[in-house]
């Protein structure tokens, strides 16, 4: 069983993927490293800065909607984040993600405010995503199948690496 | 074998299995598309991945079409060097700068077929759905992925039925339709799902309407948008050169997860007010508001029909554009382009004032072209509205169909298109 614990930075609804890094900084670079000082700009000018390794975002509805771009999951890898928990993904976020290892998880995340400690326990048997100052445990389905196999991977390219091509085992998510 | 959906059969065919809904298969791919936004990236992770051959080159191709032309920064230039040289050491077809949006030219060259599984790395790849084919929009390491193996894993979406019926109103345009559509099923409505649309009131969409349902189904998550083939599809692919075809019709007693009627006898034009694609009025109670910027053009509203629409909407309104508005317009493809200036569009348009620029993507995501100026209100025919989509975060974009951009364009404010009446 492993744990990802951290700081919960809060974002809402609809988080697209041009907020999470716009299309026009990637003009310059796709350097995750360099991307990374314009995270979520467009919704808090503060928030490049204020983040720390090991945070955890936070979202409400159909997180990282919009374009496909890649550079949306791996910038905020960059920043250090292991984790991302939303009431739901778009589905191509949610790949990206999978691909880079970046957890996405989904729960309830109504009751988390910013700067709560949330514990992400990743069992055999399913997920559970604790807050320290409300109590709250959520227990949800593990990451199984082909997205699962990705992601203990560490990401498509070591999965890629290791298997040569995609085997496909039942319940994958999305 | 049970009853299945368009999008059932096609990821069975693909797959070699009889896959469901729910299950996870691992498909060949018909077509890969990346673009100079994503193949960068694409071909870094192709690398790392430790490919040296792209499994089948002439199944993969790329177009130039985010930063047309580069200038915007020398390092789209860069970027472009780097599509090329792996296109020219791999033998992939690449579409140069200004040649066209990369879903855009896959219709139009005929490439996109009913049946096949379409992967690119652009989210408005669902665009081609509208040609009976299962495609959808990836990021780069998926694109990388399909490219090393010629494969990719899909989970078999559900499928949302969305039913076309009633008779269309004069004066509606399919991006009103698009925009009520995505209304109705809200921005997450179609998470993960796709579409099948279809219905009595089909016959009533050229398949240029229907390119642009499907290239909005994104906005509402849409993993897909299949339409059934018909005859008017059979005609648009005959005009490509396309006479053999294999169109997938869905099972009676298929199941669908939802049902959603559309009834185009009472649906009216509609506007998406800033700043999302599901935020949807109509436009005749939409607000008063000053208009800055109107944008004709991109994978949405940027085919020659679109043209036509605007041009009759500016001339029946005395052809002349409000002062302190500028009318860009940047068709989506070449062919266009050529076409609209071959019938005398282009020259109406720029007679105008309107600024015409490079086929591609142009000003949507702020890669290239014209960026709306602090504070500007900007009227689009678009997909997206986002806060800093075209590049400044204190603009604001409306959407709506080409004949509303250009009602917008004669009086400077958002305007029912339906109210243009001649002198």
């Amino acid at each position: 069983m492993t744990h990802v614990s951290g700081r919960a930075r809060r974002v809402g609804d609809d988080i697209n993927t041009d907020y999470i890094v716009s299309s026009a900084r990637k003009r310059e670079t796709i350097d995750a490293q360099i991307l990374k000082r314009y995270l979520l700009e467009s919704v808090d000018p503060g928030f490049a800065e204020s983040v720390r390794p090991g945070d955890l975002l936070v979202a409400g509805r159909n997180f990282g909607c919009g374009s496909a771009m890649e550079v949306a999951a791996t910038t905020i890898v960059a920043a250090g984040i292991p984790a991302v928990l939303a009431k739901s993904f778009a589905r191509s976020f949610y790949r990206n993600a999978i691909n880079n290892g970046l957890l996405p998880i989904e729960c309830d995340t109504t009751g988390i405010d910013d700067g709560d400690a949330i514990t992400v326990s990743l069992e055999d048997t399913g997920i559970v995503v604790a807050n320290a100052r409300t109590g709250k445990r959520e227990a949800r389905p593990p990451l199984s199948g082909i997205a699962g196999d990705i992601l203990a991977a560490g990401g498509l390219v070591p999965y890629l690496r290791r298997e040569g091509r995609f085997r496909a085992t039942p319940h994958a998510p999305r | 074998m049970p009853p299945r959906t368009i999008a059932e059969q096609i990821l069975s065919a693909k797959s070699g299995s009889a896959a469901r809904a729910g299950d996870v298969v691992v498909c060949d791919v018909d077509l890969v598309l990346g673009t100079d936004a994503s193949a960068p990236m694409a071909i870094a992770y192709f690398a790392q991945m430790g490919g040296t051959r792209v499994h089948d080159p002439s199944r993969v191709v790329f177009a130039l079409d985010h930063y047309t032309p580069s200038s915007e920064s020398d390092k789209t230039a860069g970027f472009h060097a780097q599509v090329r040289e792996f296109a020219r050491a791999q033998g992939v077809r690449v579409h140069e700068v200004g040649e066209g949006i990369s879903h855009t030219i896959a219709v139009e060259r005929g490439y996109v077929r009913p049946g096949q599984l379409v992967i690119g790395a652009d989210s408005h790849t669902v665009t081609c759905g509208a040609l009976n084919a299962f495609a959808v929009g990836v990021g780069s390491s998926d694109l990388a992925a399909a490219m090393l193996t010629g494969q990719l894993w899909l989970r078999v979406p559900q499928t949302i039925r969305v039913v076309l019926d009633g008779a269309r109103q004069a004066d509606v345009a399919a991006k009103d339709i698009a925009l009520a559509m995505v209304a109705a099923l809200g921005t997450d409505g179609a998470d993960y799902h796709a579409l099948e649309i279809g219905g009595p009131a089909t016959n009533q969409f050229t398949l240029d309407d229907r390119l642009v349902l499907s290239n909005l189904a994104v906005e509402a998550g849409a993993k897909a948008a299949l339409w059934e083939a018909d005859e008017v599809l059979r005609e648009g692919l005959r005009a490509r050169g396309i006479e053999e075809i294999a169109p997938v019709v869905a099972d009676r007693g298929a199941r669908y997860v939802r049902e959603l009627v559309l009834d185009l006898s009472s649906l009216t034009p509609r506007v998406a007010l800033p700043h999302s694609p599901g935020n949807v009025v109509p436009i005749d109670i939409a607000p008063d508001t000053p208009i800055h910027m109107v944008f004709l053009g991109t994978c949405t509203g940027g085919r020659v029909a679109d043209y036509h629409e605007a041009v009759a909407v500016l001339e029946r309104g005395g052809g002349r554009i409000a002062d302190g508005v500028q009318l860009v317009v940047t068709p989506a493809s070449r062919e266009i382009e050529r076409r609209l200036a071959a019938d005398g569009t282009l020259d109406k348009l720029a007679r105008m004032g309107a600024v015409v620029t490079t086929p591609g993507c142009g000003a949507c995501c702020g890669t290239s072209g014209v960026i709306p100026g602090d504070g500007m209100n900007v009227m689009s025919t678009a997909n997206r509205n986002f806060k800093a989509r075209m590049g400044n975060a204190t603009a604001s974009i409306y959407l709506a169909s080409p004949a509303a951009c250009a009602a917008a364009a004669l009086t400077g404010r958002i305007t029912d298109p339906r109210s243009v009446r001649g002198s």
